[in-house]
């Protein structure tokens, strides 16, 4: 199921799909290690339209709600 | 001299290695953006000295914001460069390091934080990682000391291996390969500090904790705050300072000129620390008596939300409402900085990527955030006439700082970008870095506003002899009483203002004003104009042009605030009712009016995706 980040839920893992904005987010995102075929794991979100915080590799991420739709996820369902 | 460049991604630890390379004292904290500009220093080797020079962090040579244009300048003027890798985010460090292989310059790796990756199960076969990257890397714990002796001796060894260059995604599949030959992660358990990293994320949890943090910190400040205020009054400058002060007026012959300007004018033959006015009474006292004591103990509740790595939680948990006012999160960084010092939340600001941004958050941090040192003056003397005069100047300052962030960011064309920001993970501060940094910053302050606060009261004096003040004051008159309600010397309050603030505050003292009047001479003092030091960094930070954009925005809502409070206070609301009615509208109006900045960030990117 692709959903982006915004719609997955805290705590569920997923591939990045793609990333669904200009060359300057795809960049500034690429530069921090957040690119398609990356695993990343949700942490929390801010209600409201507030920041998405994920995980990747060993570093966290926090990103706003403007950016962080842009962003698909291949979920991975929890066996 | 031969140049060494310190360069990496924000937050490994590239200034506390400088800082044991060099023995400079740089500030270092727990999350990215600390060092905006770079910082020289020297190291000198058996054979050879080094300029070294600590670069701003960046993840990438094609930067994205002000502060990674630096590093990437500053690795072009490099004879060698020392890459700063973050032990446990191997993979998206090594994004910098392999960019930095195809520059001309010989490198050399610093695989830092590598006791972290131990804990973290990261585990790193470095000879395999040198002979891949074919340029020597040297595992370090900066913090401790450890390795930075190998990596001193290894810089003979740095090579410059100018590998052919690669596009973006070439680059990540050779990382992907380089970091599958060289790592490997075993799983393990959270640890407690994790935990809670999680927990301070999530808004159920997150919230709460937010408002936690910023209650307890505000209570320390002016608890401890006042309390070490009252001891240095009690015992410093009331027992052994004023005995000195009165030898002194004895040795001058209790008057004159020279008396008048170091000691000021005695009451009833004793010092009055507040009203007397002289550099070496009223001077001393401000900076010493009351700045000081508050100061240290704000700087040393920041030292730890800094170095913990708690800010930028803050700013994911802040996000939400700094969007209604154009700003993002992460502004809430160079906000809390502002209430030590205007000038370095200033400089702070470069962190953010838009001009746009860096204009609203410049404006609306000088306007509205009072420094410590004005905050310590008004806390003492509004404080005095009950806790509500005192909530009202708070309470006007968050809604000025409301308001003016919902105008500008509907007027202002273009919007605030989403934020994109690294999440430190949580680290226990040191004791011993935390006491170098609050030293630190107390001789900074020392340093940097003896001269102003001394000369502040210097100029006062003068201004008074030659009766400048008193002609001004009648000049002036009719606005600053008709408009603010306030008697016309305290233009001369307004004037020192540009100097000084704390010391301005101060000069209400002797002017004899009633609650109300203190109120309106507080927040109108606080946000009609930086002081000097600030208002420098704040051109050149801004630009002429968008400076004095800023400036008339400062001054037309510092008259317009005195204005109203002086319509409103105590004739028509009561101060209590008055704060709670203007903190009460500063959270109801952002959600009734949105946010512009949201809406045009959105149709934005469905244009450009």
């Amino acid at each position: 199921m692709e959903v982006s980040l915004v719609d997955m839920k805290p705590g569920q893992t997923g591939i990045v799909k793609k990333i669904q904005g200009g060359f300057n987010l795809n960049q500034k995102l690429n530069q921090l290690g957040l690119r398609e075929g990356k695993q990343i794991k949700k942490i929390s979100s801010v209600f409201n339209r507030g920041p998405v915080t994920i995980s990747v590799d060993n570093y966290q991420v926090a990103i706003g709600y403007g950016k962080a739709v842009r962003i698909m996820v291949e979920v991975e369902e929890l066996a | 001299m031969r140049k060494i460049v310190l360069a990496g991604n924000p937050n490994v630890g590239k200034s506390v290695v400088f800082s044991q390379l060099t023995g400079s004292k740089v500030m270092i904290s727990n999350y990215a953006g600390t060092t905006v500009e770079f910082t020289k220093g020297s190291l000198t080797t058996e054979n050879e000295s080094f300029e070294v020079l600590d670069a701003p962090g960046t993840y990438s040579l094609e930067p994205t914001s002000k502060v990674e244009e630096v590093a990437s300048t500053l690795v072009d003027r490099a004879d060698i460069v020392i890459n700063i890798v973050d032990a446990t985010n191997l993979e998206r460090n090594l994004f910098l390091t392999t960019e930095l292989l195809e520059r001309e310059v010989p490198l050399i790796v610093a695989l830092n934080m590598i006791d972290e990756a131990g804990h973290k199960g990261v585990k790193i076969d470095i000879e395999k990682l040198e002979e891949l990257l074919g340029v020597p890397v040297i595992p370090t714990v900066a913090v401790s000391g450890e390795g930075l002796k190998e990596l001193v001796n290894s810089l003979p060894r740095a090579i410059n291996r100018k590998k052919a260059s690669l596009n973006t995604s070439d680059r990540w599949a050779f990382i992907g390969d380089l970091v599958g030959k060289v790592q490997a992660v075993v799983h393990r358990h959270h640890s407690w500090l994790e935990t809670l990293q999680d927990a301070s994320l999530r808004p159920a949890t997150g919230l709460p904790l937010a408002a936690v943090v910023l209650f307890l910190a505000f209570q320390l400040v002016i608890g401890l705050g006042e309390f070490l205020h009252e001891f240095m009054e009690d015992y410093v400058f009331e027992g052994f300072y004023e005995t000195l002060i009165l030898y002194l007026s004895e040795a001058l012959g209790g008057r004159g000129f020279l008396h008048d300007i170091l000691i000021g004018q005695l009451v009833d033959g004793a010092v009055d620390f507040e009203e007397s006015l002289g550099v070496l009474t009223t001077g001393v006292f401000v900076e010493l008596g009351v700045v000081l004591p508050f100061l240290a103990v704000f700087y040393m509740v920041l030292g730890f939300l800094e170095d913990s790595g708690y800010l930028p939680r803050l700013a994911v948990m802040v996000d939400r409402s700094m969007h209604r006012l154009g700003l993002h999160g992460y502004s809430i960084i160079p906000m809390v900085l502002g209430f030590g010092c205007n000038v370095p939340a200033a400089l702070a600001a470069r962190n953010l990527e838009s001009r746009r941004e860096r204009f609203i958050a410049c404006t609306l941090m000088s306007v509205a955030i009072p420094c410590m040192a004005q905050l310590a003056l008004i806390v003492g003397l509004v404080g005095r006439h009950g806790l509500d005069y005192l909530a009202v100047v708070f309470a006007s300052l968050f809604f000025i700082w409301v308001v003016l962030g919902l105008i500008i960011d509907r007027v202002m064309p273009g919007y605030t970008p989403s934020m994109v920001i690294e999440i430190p993970p949580y680290r226990i501060p040191s004791f011993k870095a935390q006491v170098k940094k609050l030293g630190m910053r107390i001789r900074g302050f020392l340093v940097h506003a003896t001269p102003y606060i001394l000369g502040g009261i210097l100029v006062v004096n003068i201004l008074y002899t030659l009766g400048i003040i008193h002609f001004l004051g009648v000049l002036f008159a009719p606005a600053v009483q008709g408009l603010l309600g306030l008697p016309g010397d305290a233009v001369s309050t307004l004037l020192i203002g540009f100097l000084r603030k704390d010391v301005a505050v101060a000069m209400m003292i002797p002017l004899g004003l009633t609650a109300r009047q203190l109120v309106i001479g507080a927040v109108v003092l606080a946000a009609y104009f930086p002081c000097a030091a600030t208002f420098t960094v704040l051109v050149k930070e801004l630009g002429v042009v968008d400076m004095a954009k800023s400036a008339v925005i400062m001054v037309v809502t510092a008259f317009s605030a005195g204005f109203i409070l002086n319509l409103l206070l105590d004739t028509v609301i009561p101060a209590a009712y008055l704060a709670v009615g203007l903190v009460v509208l500063s959270l109801i109006l952002p959600m009734v009016l949105g946010s512009t900045s949201d809406r045009r960030e959105l149709s934005d990117l469905d244009e450009t995706a």
